[in-house]
């Protein structure tokens, strides 16, 4: 038998009240409470108070803003997946999100309790870190906003304070026409990533203008690969120059040894999901 | 609120008010509170599928809800499916392509087939393998359950089976 031990519940309706519940010793914030209830029912997490944000209106909406699409915190990977906005300027998260879980998760999971939840090999976290996402944060002292490389620290563990919440995530446009891809090992469909390769493709003329690679499941957070993305940058636009800079894909990664995973293993598929995404990012940005 | 929190929720059609301790499990309450023991537990942390109902047009884990959540939801449970009489659809599929064997995990199938019939096209077999692939079969009888779902589709868009 497995449940959660006693707690405090609240159920704030504004942003305002969420912020309010949160001026406690030991509060917790439940959005979807896919990976929280778990623990939860493991005794892992015994919170004294539960703040539940589900009720509080507007975060499930997804909208366009000047420079890129607006995501609020509450939307659920299955609605990310069929939002017809992500759809036409970021296909790559409605082929993210096929990874994500399972059917019942994605429908209640939620793009903020990812992100907050900050598993290395999540999807939530390997989008943003690759999308140059702006994570919106609001707190006892107002609205503030953090990059990826500041918000996620190491495994399970982010910037938010005790007093705040992420109330959505925006990812800035590319700035012109481009291809992206996702790729991912699992050892069942479902399964957290072994490794997980997102890719993004802009080009100008014959050249790359831009080339992004995201990587999951390789390090303490979800990380880019700087090397590669700048040696590519300026090269002429084939698959031989993507080939070329493969190597540099594993270049500052630390991958641990798990259950799941030896290192040596996840390494390994460093190379061949960075080829397949990169491969197809560059035939997306050439359609 | 520290004490028992007050809901109100629909499930299979019937009102329901009811209070309850925060901490409670949907799962727990639908069958502890409403004697409604259709919907199974199984691992009580996500994994398994068994547990699965449809809230709110949609199915979810209730082992990975509380209870104090289903306040204002419409609760889909096995119960509201059909009777051993008058088989709802989906369960006449499961009967006639023998798709459970010891049944325990049925219940978790029935209620995520009810989701994946509406949302998605699971054009192959590979894509319904994938769209139940959050549910558990320890007997391992899953090419039945894939056939059952397969001629429920096929049905669904009006092929030949």
């Amino acid at each position: 038998m497995m449940k959660p031990a006693a707690f405090e519940y609240v159920r704030p309706d504004t942003l305002a009240e969420a912020v309010t519940a949160l001026d406690h010793d030991d509060a917790r914030i439940i959005a979807g409470g896919q990976s929280l209830l778990p623990m939860m029912n493991f005794r892992l997490v015994q919170p004294e108070r539960l703040v539940d944000i589900n009720r509080i209106a507007d975060l499930e909406r997804i909208e366009r803003t000047e420079t890129g699409l607006r995501i609020g915190a509450l939307t659920r990977h299955a609605n990310a997946a069929r939002d017809p906005l992500l759809a036409e300027h970021f296909p790559i998260v409605a082929e993210a999100m096929g990874h994500v879980a399972h059917v019942a998760i994605r429908n209640r999971g939620t793009v903020a309790g990812s992100l907050c939840h900050a598993d290395p090999s999540a999807e939530w976290p390997l989008l943003v870190t690759l999308l140059d996402g702006e994570i919106e944060i609001l707190g006892s002292d107002g609205h503030r906003s953090a990059e990826p490389s500041e918000f996620f620290l190491a495994p399970l563990v982010t910037d938010i304070e005790e007093q705040e919440l992420v109330t959505g995530v925006h990812l800035p446009l590319p700035a012109g026409p481009s291809g992206m891809a996702f790729e991912e090992v699992a050892q069942r469909a479902g399964d957290f990533a072994v490794v997980a390769a997102g890719a993004m493709v802009r080009m100008e003329n014959d050249t790359f203008a831009e080339v992004r690679l995201g990587l999951g499941g390789v390090f303490d957070t979800s990380v880019r690969a700087r090397a590669l993305e700048g040696a590519l940058t300026g090269q002429r636009a084939r698959a031989e120059e993507l080939e070329a800079a493969l190597p540099l894909a594993i270049e500052d990664l630390e991958p641990n040894d798990d259950l799941h995973a030896s290192a040596d293993y996840r390494l390994s598929l460093v190379p061949v999901l960075a080829r397949r995404a990169l491969i197809r990012a560059l035939h997306r940005a050439t359609q | 609120m520290t004490g028992k929190a007050r809901i109100t929720l629909t499930v299979n059609g019937e009102p329901f008010e009811a209070e309850v301790e925060p901490r409670m499990l949907a799962a727990d309450f639908l069958r502890d509170e409403l004697g409604l023991t259709g919907t199974h537990v199984g691992c009580e942390h996500g994994v398994c599928g068994t547990c699965t109902i449809m809230m709110n047009g949609v199915s979810a884990r209730s082992c990975l809800m509380l209870a104090v959540q289903l306040d204002g939801a419409e609760v889909q449970t096995v119960e509201g499916l059909g009777t051993i009489r008058d088989m709802h659809r989906i369960q006449e599929a499961f009967h006639e392509h023998h798709a459970l064997q010891c049944g325990f995990c049925t219940p978790g199938f029935l209620m995520t087939v009810c989701d994946i019939l509406e949302s998605l096209p699971l054009r192959t077999d590979a894509e319904i393998r994938d769209a139940l692939s959050g549910n558990i079969c320890r007997c391992t009888g899953y090419d039945h359950i894939v056939k059952a779902v397969r001629t429920l589709v096929d049905e669904r868009d009006g092929a030949a089976s």
